[in-house]
């Protein structure tokens, strides 16, 4: 298997026990995840087509607008996978801009809907290229808000070198497992603030044969999954 | 009850300085027709309240808007907005950046007179920073629960554009998503509805489900008869996005992009972007 399909797992994982809630995904890995939790050990979770519709084993079965995918966000329902820039330990998120907010190096796509799924909902990230870019002491600007400004859950945070979550005392980034063929010194050196490592830290489960049978087969035979990675 | 009329006249209605909503989302169902007719009105200092598409690209490219309301500037299948993204740069551009939902909820505020409604969304997060006059509320009821008073987004005029539309003004989208197309018709003092097609009331109201029918013609005061109208945009299921001529757009120097397809008048884009 490939660290792309390791990483497609380590997304659906996040979804597990969540029930018939709406799991949603920027990014192509993250999708790959969702359906494939849907179409396993998560059946009851609803999943759309980017757009409108709600899919069930890639056929339609619902209807999602935009403006009922905002009364989702109010009510709770939902568990989000987001991209971000920037990324601190308590889970701040920034997908707005780089540099000061009032003339920025580097616009991005302002904070979207960062602020409202930060505080509605549970919200995990997605980073394809785990570095210290990415994993900053501080973000310029806070889109999604972290646990130390009241974030409702912020679950986990899937990379392509590990997976990490806030099982701390104070709720700072921890690291959970790395992927089969990283070490923790990898991830420490990726990373541009003072993770918690627990004693022991375990390897990311890998995909089992049904999973990857229905990755490469059923969810993603065109193997984009793995250009997400590079 | 006819209220067909120019997309220069409905543009006409514009002053310097307006606060001028603008439906669609992103790069999907956008009144680009109009937008290119503002571009060349040539009026100065608008205040943009959108779901940023190339609508905002295209009138920051042109020196039109001066702040830009919205949540994201984005062209969906390119996820960055160039001349959004080189205007805030270079510091040409205000910029009042809300949490999407937020946008929503100051366009229904604003649809409902009143002056704010109550949302989480934004606690905690740096938009109250970059946003220092807004103001959270406390509940009065025993949750005491302190919430974002989000104030209403009242526009002056709004433009949105659907796929069918009758004289009078109702009208009818047929893709997906209804975006809040209503909303900015609620929203504002003057509302313009551009479409695909016009037809007769009885052939609108046979033309789908009632569910459909987005607007009514107390919210509309002009209907534009724009086909191809929301182009490059897509319009569903009239037309997808033109996604060669997005990537041209995204790809091509302004002086040249504007030289070529937006110095003339809305007959000449159309034939120029069908060669």
């Amino acid at each position: 298997m490939t660290r792309a399909e390791t990483c497609v797992v380590a997304c659906a994982e996040a979804w597990r026990g969540d029930g018939a809630i709406l799991a949603s995904s920027a990014g192509l890995i993250p999708q790959l995840g969702a359906r494939l939790a849907q179409s396993t050990f998560a059946p009851e979770l609803l999943v759309t087509d980017g757009e409108a519709t709600l899919l069930r084993d890639g056929r339609a079965e619902g209807w999602l607008p935009y403006r009922t995918v905002f009364a989702i966000v109010a009510a709770g329902t939902r568990h989000v996978m987001m991209g971000a820039s920037q990324l601190d330990r308590f889970g701040n998120q920034n997908i707005s801009c780089v540099g000061p907010w009032e003339k920025p190096r580097s616009q991005l796509l302002c904070v979207r809907g960062a602020p409202g799924n930060t505080v509605n909902h549970p919200v995990s990230y997605w980073i394809p290229r785990h570095s210290p870019r990415v994993f900053v002491e501080n973000v310029d600007m806070v889109s999604g808000v972290g646990h130390d400004r009241n974030a409702h859950e912020i679950r986990l945070v899937v990379t392509d070198l590990a997976v990490l979550d806030f099982a701390t005392p104070d709720r700072s980034m921890r690291l959970r497992s790395t992927h089969s063929g990283v070490t923790v010194g990898d991830v420490v050196a990726a990373t541009g603030f003072t993770l918690t490592i627990p004693e022991r830290v375990s390897q990311t489960r890998e995909p089992t044969g049904a999973e990857l049978t229905l990755i490469r087969d059923h969810l993603d035979p065109s193997n984009a999954r793995e250009r997400e990675i590079r | 009850m006819n209220k067909v009329g120019s997309v220069e006249d409905a543009v006409s209605e514009i002053r310097d300085g307006m606060t001028i909503g603008i439906g669609g989302w992103g790069s999907r169902r956008k009144p680009m027709a109009v937008v290119r007719a503002i571009l060349r009105s040539g009026r100065k200092d608008l205040t943009l309240v959108s779901y940023g598409g190339p609508d905002v690209g295209l009138l920051v490219a042109a020196g039109i808007a001066r702040r830009v309301v919205t949540g994201f500037v984005s062209l969906d299948s390119i996820p960055l907005e160039p001349h959004f993204r080189r205007a805030r740069s270079e510091g040409t551009i205000a910029l009042t950046e809300y949490d999407e939902g937020m946008l929503y909820w100051g366009l229904l505020a604003a649809a409902n007179r009143l002056p704010f409604l109550p949302i989480r969304a934004g606690l905690g997060s740096d938009v109250m920073r970059v946003n220092p006059a807004l103001r959270t509320v406390r509940s009065p009821y025993p949750d005491d629960t302190e919430l974002v008073a989000m104030p209403a987004i009242a526009l002056d005029v709004a433009f949105i554009h659907l796929n069918r539309a009758d004289p009078g003004g109702n009208g009818r989208y047929l893709g997906p998503d209804p975006y809040f197309d209503d909303l900015f018709c609620l929203a504002a003092k003057r509302r313009f509805l551009s479409c695909e097609q016009i037809e007769t009331t009885d052939d609108l109201m046979s033309g789908g489900p009632p569910q459909t029918l987005l607007v009514n013609r107390s919210m509309v005061d002009g209907v534009l008869h724009t086909p191809n109208g929301a182009h490059f945009t897509s319009c569903v299921p009239d037309y997808e996005r033109d996604e060669a001529f997005q990537r041209e757009y995204a790809g091509t120097d302004w002086d040249t992009f504007r030289a070529r397809y937006l110095d003339g008048g809305e007959a000449d884009y159309q034939l120029a972007v069908k060669r």
